[in-house]
């Protein structure tokens, strides 16, 4: 459990970051090398080494070294676990707001009997 | 970025978005925005709603004192005799459209706002859990009260069951 969560928690940091985020955005369109990535976000190999590093870390990318070129690609985790995240608080709000929903509609309800309060 | 909406329902879908330093949950109610306000303000009508049930926590006691400035306290039975509490202060109060407090249970607790828009007597509600630092929001972890330590934890025990 505490594995599960200290990894989420590194997903969703290497997913705080714009340039991360833009850089999933691109691997999921194709594969591509760090110096392209570089160049396509404007930024230093070294910058970009760090940001893949960091992506690689949360096992979001994996990265192949072949000859002079390292090629990134997603990881075959993908975002399951972020996206469990999401639902998990979800479903939470989706029940409060049901909830919600009732009192809403009886509320509605009152001031329909009893006219709008002024 | 990670982003998730229901599909089209018969009642109103929410979303739940994450961004680098917040949690936003948006959804829609069929009603004005006055009557949704009140169901935030009222201590008798907001704990009717506020605490799911798949939760499993029973709410001891419920203060709200709506007014910028006032406080707000939440405690929960934990078992045992343990009590969780929830509380912190109103620092945005302004009827129908906006509500915000802050999260004062631990040192980098949210800001949690909440707007009301309505249009054509529908409520567009947008609820904003905002942390000062991303840090700030891995550590608790978006606790927006889905008290993630409990899903854990009871994760833990079905994985167990299974």
């Amino acid at each position: 459990m505490v594995q599960y969560s200290s990894r989420l928690d590194a997903s969703f940091a290497a997913l705080s970051d714009a340039t991360r985020r833009g850089v999933l955005e691109q691997l999921w369109r194709g594969d591509a090398s760090i110096t392209a990535l570089a160049e396509r976000f404007h930024m230093t190999l070294t910058g970009m080494k760090k940001h893949v590093g960091v992506l690689e870390q949360a096992g979001l990318v994996t990265t192949e070294k072949v000859g002079r070129v390292r090629t990134c690609r997603l990881g075959a985790r993908g975002l399951d676990e972020e996206w469990a995240w999401i639902e998990r608080h979800r479903r939470v709000w989706d029940e409060r707001f049901d909830e919600l929903d009732k009192v809403v509609a009886e509320l509605k309800l009152k001031e329909k009997s009893h006219g709008r309060p002024k | 970025m990670v982003d998730r909406s229901d599909p089209p329902a018969a009642k109103n879908p929410v979303s739940v978005q994450r961004t680098d330093r917040a949690v936003i949950v948006k959804r829609t109610f069929d009603a004005p925005a006055r009557i949704v306000f009140e169901a935030w303000t009222r201590p008798e009508l907001f704990k009717r709603w506020w605490v799911p049930k798949s939760i499993g926590l029973q709410l001891l006691s419920l203060e709200q004192d709506v007014r910028v400035g006032g406080s707000y306290r939440l405690v929960f039975d934990l078992g045992d005799g343990k009590t969780m509490a929830f509380f912190g202060k109103y620092v945005e109060v302004t009827p129908p459209s906006r509500l915000a407090w802050t999260n004062e249970e631990s040192e980098d607790g949210a800001v949690s706002t909440v707007v009301f828009e309505e249009r054509d007597g529908k409520t567009h509600l947008t609820f904003t859990e905002a942390y000062a630092t991303r840090e700030a929001l891995d550590r608790n972890f978006g606790a927006s009260d889905s008290m993630p330590e409990q899903f854990a934890q009871l994760d833990a025990v079905l994985a167990t069951l299974a």
